[in-house]
């Protein structure tokens, strides 16, 4: 009896398996062949073994770089990139994010039932990420066992309902109906650009009547634009450490500083390192979403006909497609004023460098929701505030993270940060129960409002 | 040319494309149509030959359209649209 509890207890503590299990009993409850059961379960527990792989290679990277940063610099320099901060926590928070990730879809589902928010969240890898972030804060906030699963769920499924519905009245400006939502966690850097757009952008000419260059469409290409902003970023820092003075007795006491190459071939091979891992964690998650994500949307379709799917981001970007490159250069121009900005502050908080990836595919979002509220003048200005702000939030996040605050990556996009630091700092209030207890009640506040609230009717 | 393989294909490889894969899937379950493996990926996973048909958003284009036949969406997200030109295109290769 007491081995096979052990062997219980071993698979519930085993992420992999756990997440496989997961699959599992999705894929038997659609009643799906036994093949495909098979191939479905083998693949998600293999998916999730080759983040963990991708993680390995992407901190070798970022080992020298916040070495070289610190040393050249002074002060900690930090890339954003959501798929390194991801892979990081779930060295340590794998089984709880597991957890998190499944019963929080449920939340979803619950939350789209029972109150007005009527989102399913599809966009499968947001859904890990924001789960990972939530275990993260809610275990530094001091929750644990079951306590943190609940919570954890809840304020996943709040977040997976609740941001699709903030960024609904500009979507049916954008895509012209109100058949389908938004799901990808910027959503505040997007409502926060069309806000701008809004009061900036009055009178002005719609960004596709500009005629733009095709030639920038490579960087849509992910690993080619990791590879060459990370390219950037390491011949800037090793060429700034190897001219400090001190550099050759620094270097003989710490292993990260010692290129023992050429510095151009060390940044060369350091970086395309770093964009070798991001893929491999990129390849990982898809093989975990595989079957995750059909299975959620079935479950959902089912419970919830009414509800509104929520999309990942490119789903806007055929709308206006110069917005798109317009947001993208914009916004990155906005991180570099904000970097400039946190480097005056003299390292109050840790240096956020521009990733090209968020402010790609958040930026060019931004672009897209500013000009359909005020035009070129309103993509631009929008897409420029949420350069700014996916600068500011992370530096305001890493301090609640635990000991992931000193990682030399953290979460990029505005709701991972926003999220992370409005619970982080209610935690370090609130420790534990109290804790469970405001989260659970933000979680059932929209339910209670749509019994409570007459619906408005329809003039 | 026969089709064995479809493949969706955005930039990361883990939204749109996954979105499109499953209505894909759904078209061609429709059509009675059991050979034909479908499967999502990103814009650096695409090359000549890594499949028969690529389907894709009108901003992916440039890019993908130099590695072989494309279905381009205007709307990546429309099952009808989908549903038209992949039934449409599978219709010339003399697959139905």
């Amino acid at each position: 009896m007491e081995a096979i509890l052990n062997v219980l207890q071993q698979i519930l503590s085993t992420p992999s398996v756990l997440v496989g299990l997961i699959a599992l009993i999705g894929l038997l409850a659609q009643k799906k062949p036994i093949e495909v059961v098979i191939k479905g379960t083998i693949k998600t527990i293999l998916g999730f073994l080759v983040i963990g792989a991708g993680a390995n290679v992407l901190v070798g990277a970022l080992n020298y770089f916040g070495a070289m940063f610190n040393f050249g610099f002074g002060v900690n320099g930090v890339v954003p990139n959501n798929e390194a901060i991801v892979s990081l926590a779930l060295n340590t928070y794998a089984q709880t994010t597991a957890y998190i990730m499944a019963f929080g879809m449920l939340a979803n589902i619950i939350l789209a039932r029972f109150s007005r928010l009527k989102y399913i969240f599809l966009t499968g890898h947001h859904t890990l990420y924001m789960a990972a972030l939530i275990a993260v804060v809610l275990t530094v906030g001091g929750l644990t066992g079951w306590q943190l699963i609940l919570a954890g769920s809840a304020l996943l499924g709040l977040t997976m309902a609740i941001f699709p519905a903030m960024a609904q009245k500009t979507m049916v400006k954008i895509t012209g109906d109100d058949s389908i939502a938004f799901g990808h966690f910027g959503t505040l850097g997007y409502v926060f650009s069309a806000w701008l757009g809004s009061l900036f952008g009055k009178g002005s000419a719609s960004t596709e009547d500009i005629k733009f260059p095709k030639s920038l469409s490579f960087l849509r290409d992910t690993s080619v634009a990791i590879s060459l902003t990370m390219f950037i970023f390491f011949l800037i820092v090793s060429v700034k450490a190897i001219t400090t003075t001190g550099y050759a007795e620094a270097a003989a006491l710490d292993a990260n500083l010692t290129m023992g190459q050429h510095w151009f071939i060390f940044s060369l091979i350091q970086a395309l390192t770093f964009a070798g891992g991001v893929y491999v964690v990129l390849a990982g998650v898809r093989l975990v979403l595989a079957e995750i994500v059909p299975a959620f949307r079935g479950i959902s379709e089912k419970i919830v006909p009414d509800a509104k799917p929520a999309l990942d981001c490119p789903v806007v970007f055929p709308y206006a497609e110069n917005a798109v490159l317009l947001g993208f250069l914009v916004s990155f121009l906005g991180g570099i004023v904000g970097l400039g900005i946190l480097s005056l502050m003299g390292g109050t908080l840790a240096l956020i460098l521009p990733g090209v990836i968020p402010h790609f595919f958040c930026g060019a979002t931004a672009g897209v929701f500013g000009n359909a509220t005020g035009g070129r003048r309103g993509a631009i200005i929008g897409a420029f505030g949420h350069g700014l702000l996916i600068t500011f939030l992370p530096a305001f996040l890493m301090p609640v993270m635990g000991s992931l605050g000193f990682a030399q990556t953290t979460f990029s996009d505005a709701d991972f940060t926003v999220v992370g630091i409005i619970f982080g700092n209610i935690a370090n209030f609130v420790q534990g129960t109290g804790l469970m207890a405001i989260v659970l009640a933000c979680f059932a506040a929209p339910i209670v409002y749509a019994l409570v609230v007459p619906k408005k009717v329809k003039a | 040319m026969a089709i064995k393989k479809i493949m969706c294909a955005c930039g990361v490889g883990l939204g749109s494309s996954f979105l499109v894969e499953m209505n894909v899937n759904k078209v061609l379950k429709k059509l009675n149509i059991q050979d034909i493996e479908v499967s999502h990926s990103a814009a650096t996973d695409v090359y000549k030959g890594a499949a028969d048909l690529y389907v894709i958003g009108k901003d992916m284009n440039d890019i993908i359209s130099a590695y072989g036949p494309t279905i381009v969406l205007d709307n990546i997200v429309s099952l009808p649209e989908l549903e038209k030109k992949l039934t449409e295109y599978l219709t010339e290769k003399g697959v139905i």
